[in-house]
């Protein structure tokens, strides 16, 4: 397959009526039929919803109307956030047959905005996993080999773009769910500040770590999303209430950096090719005037214990709600049983392993007498964590490292929990410190001869969005590692 | 470790957990999560080397507190549409097994 325009390239053809919104469409369509095959990406096209869509763009510029920044940009939505009236099913048996009664923020804005969403894209059952592996309805292959995993959570949404089905997709960011599968796909992947996107609509995970955010082919596309879902929302009270800058003009501007590289993110365990990235990153920024330091983020050794703490209990409670009364999967009790076995039941045949996993593990540090040993004291690591973010920044405008230490893995290959957990060894740190994060491609790395992706990740303070665009930008125009395509 | 976080679950321990998580697992379930939960555990451990001692917990990043909105009535969710995706409804109301009355612990 031939590559597909990107969204900006997508909307201006159409707002110059060299192509219409339908056909971009039909474009898509035919290539989710004829190249899905493999890579299993999506779970539901609503080919009918997104028909309609594209015509209303298409009726819009006939009529001399604008048609929003997205003009008939079709995109993929990951399963967990919800659409009005479309199913959602967060990748889980106990959201079998849910059909929303409302919309996310964040869809709703990109439909006003003019994008056409084409359907659903697989994840890890309730955006819990690094491998799209624990979706209860099949695994998403990687493009660049099918036998291996696209990354996770939102596997199915980089796979999709990666495979050039849809020049974009949505999907959301817990410790790492958006940057690790743009890392191991070859695309890429911004992960917000904390609130900087509406999560309305986001079916909650870990409340005070969770993000939606775009992956695509390069940084300008994800820069024009951001300006549509980027913003105050008061359906969300945990939404940053300034408004946000124009992302794609911070583009532009040329400003002496300070970027820093944390000594704890060049690891040896880091495969040659994550390194190489880095290495040529830092050689094209300095080469373009940056001033390149080393910086200690010394917490990196226990972030994964923080952020395992803190997601489970904040999802342990967060998934009380699926309880088989309302909505969802309701198990089958016999006569003289309660309504506790309904509960229980309902939830033990619902959820998956993993899932169970993480309300178990969850649900103990909550529970009395192992508050203070681990909930209270992964809280108290929090601070330590942001606390050093705040001094390093200090030092420097943004942080470069590997987003994983290594590139895509076999489909079944990890089998023990805290083993895959360590995927996520660089990523969990923004979320715990609630900053943005993104993951650009940093070429292949060459496994059992075959080339795989690697991502590298650049951090910067709150709200820094705009130095993230504008340093992945540059370093994506100097190195072309963006054009890369499994496709060929 | 060094200090009181406990690491090793006991098989008990779990299907107390699992009762306060409302879920129901078998036994093989139940020992296959206090294998696996033993082990994130024993990981979750190593936050002992740190000294937490004076460090105020941390729940959200940055502190926020809440917002409060203006007490504006407006539309809520459609209720046809909210019935349709109950799994057990009569009339107007979703159905539910008898909550009250009867001997504790039956339906």
């Amino acid at each position: 397959m031939s590559d597909l325009p990107g969204v900006i390239e997508t909307a201006s053809a159409i707002k110059a009526g060299q192509t219409t919104a339908i056909q971009a469409l039909t474009t898509c369509l035919e290539r989710i039929e004829s190249g899905d095959g493999e890579t299993h990406a999506f779970l539901r096209v609503q080919a009918d919803a997104a028909k309609q869509q594209a015509e209303a763009v298409d009726a819009a510029i006939k009529a001399g109307n604008d048609p929003g920044p997205l003009a008939g940009v079709p995109m993929a939505i990951k399963d967990n956030i919800v659409m009005a009236g479309r199913e959602t099913n967060c990748g889980s048996r106990i959201l079998e047959g849910y059909v929303s009664p409302y919309e996310s923020t964040a869809t709703e804005r990109l439909e006003a905005a003019g994008a056409v969403l084409v359907g659903t894209v697989r994840c890890d059952e309730f955006a819990m996993g690094s491998s799209t592996e624990h979706c209860a309805f099949g695994a998403v292959g990687n493009p660049w080999a099918t036998d291996r995993v696209p990354g996770g959570s939102s596997g199915g949404s980089a796979a999709a773009v990666a495979r050039g089905l849809v020049p974009a997709a949505l999907g959301s960011d817990t410790g790492g769910s958006i940057r690790q599968p743009a890392a191991l796909c070859g695309v890429t992947g911004l992960k917000p500040s904390y609130g900087r996107v509406s999560r309305w609509g986001l079916v909650a995970f870990g409340s005070s770590l969770d993000c939606i955010g775009p992956l695509t082919r390069n940084v300008a596309d994800a820069a024009a999303i951001m300006n549509v879902i980027a913003g105050p929302d008061r359906r969300d009270s945990t939404s940053v209430d300034t408004d946000p800058p124009d992302y794609l003009a911070a583009l532009q501007e040329q400003k002496p950096l300070v970027v820093g590289i944390p000594r704890q993110h060049r690891h040896k365990g880091n495969h040659p090719a994550a390194e190489a990235a880095v290495e040529e990153a830092r050689a094209v920024l300095e080469s373009q005037g940056a001033t390149i330091i080393e910086v200690d983020l010394k917490m990196t050794d226990h972030g994964i214990a923080t952020y395992y703490v803190v997601a489970t209990a904040e999802a342990s409670s967060n998934l009380a709600r699926f309880d088989g009364i309302r909505y969802g999967r309701r198990a089958e009790i016999n006569p003289g049983e309660s309504l506790e076995d309904l509960y229980a039941r309902s939830r033990g045949e619902g959820f998956g392993p993993e899932v169970r996993r993480r309300i178990m593990l969850g649900t103990y540090v909550l529970s009395a007498g192992y508050y203070d040993a681990y909930y209270k004291k992964a809280l108290q690591a929090r601070r330590v964590i942001h606390d050093e973010y705040k001094s390093v920044f200090q030092k420097c405008d943004v942080l470069l490292g590997p987003t994983t230490a290594e590139p895509a893995f076999g489909i079944g290959e990890i089998a023990d929990p805290l083993t895959m957990y360590l995927c996520d060894r660089y990523t969990v740190g923004a979320n715990i410190a609630g900053i943005p994060a993104i993951s650009i491609p940093g070429g292949l790395a060459e496994v059992d001869g075959i080339k795989l992706p690697v991502g590298v990740q650049l951090q910067a303070p709150f709200l820094g969005e705009t130095t993230l665009f504008r340093v992945a930008h540059q370093l994506q125009q100097a190195t072309g590692h963006h054009e890369l395509s499994p496709t060929g | 470790m060094t200090d009181s976080t406990p690491s090793a679950l006991s098989l008990d321990e779990t299907r107390h957990v699992a009762k306060l998580a409302r879920l129901q697992l078998s036994e093989e379930e139940l020992e296959s999560c206090r294998h696996d939960l033993t082990a994130i555990l024993d990981h979750v451990a190593t936050l002992g080397e740190l000294d937490l001692q004076d460090v105020e917990p941390m729940a959200h990043p940055g502190d926020r507190t809440n917002r409060i909105d203006p007490d504006e009535p407006e539309a809520s969710l459609d209720a046809a549409q909210v019935l349709a995706i109950a799994p057990a409804t009569e009339g107007p109301f979703i159905a539910v097994p008898k909550v009250l009355g009867g001997d504790e612990g039956s339906a």
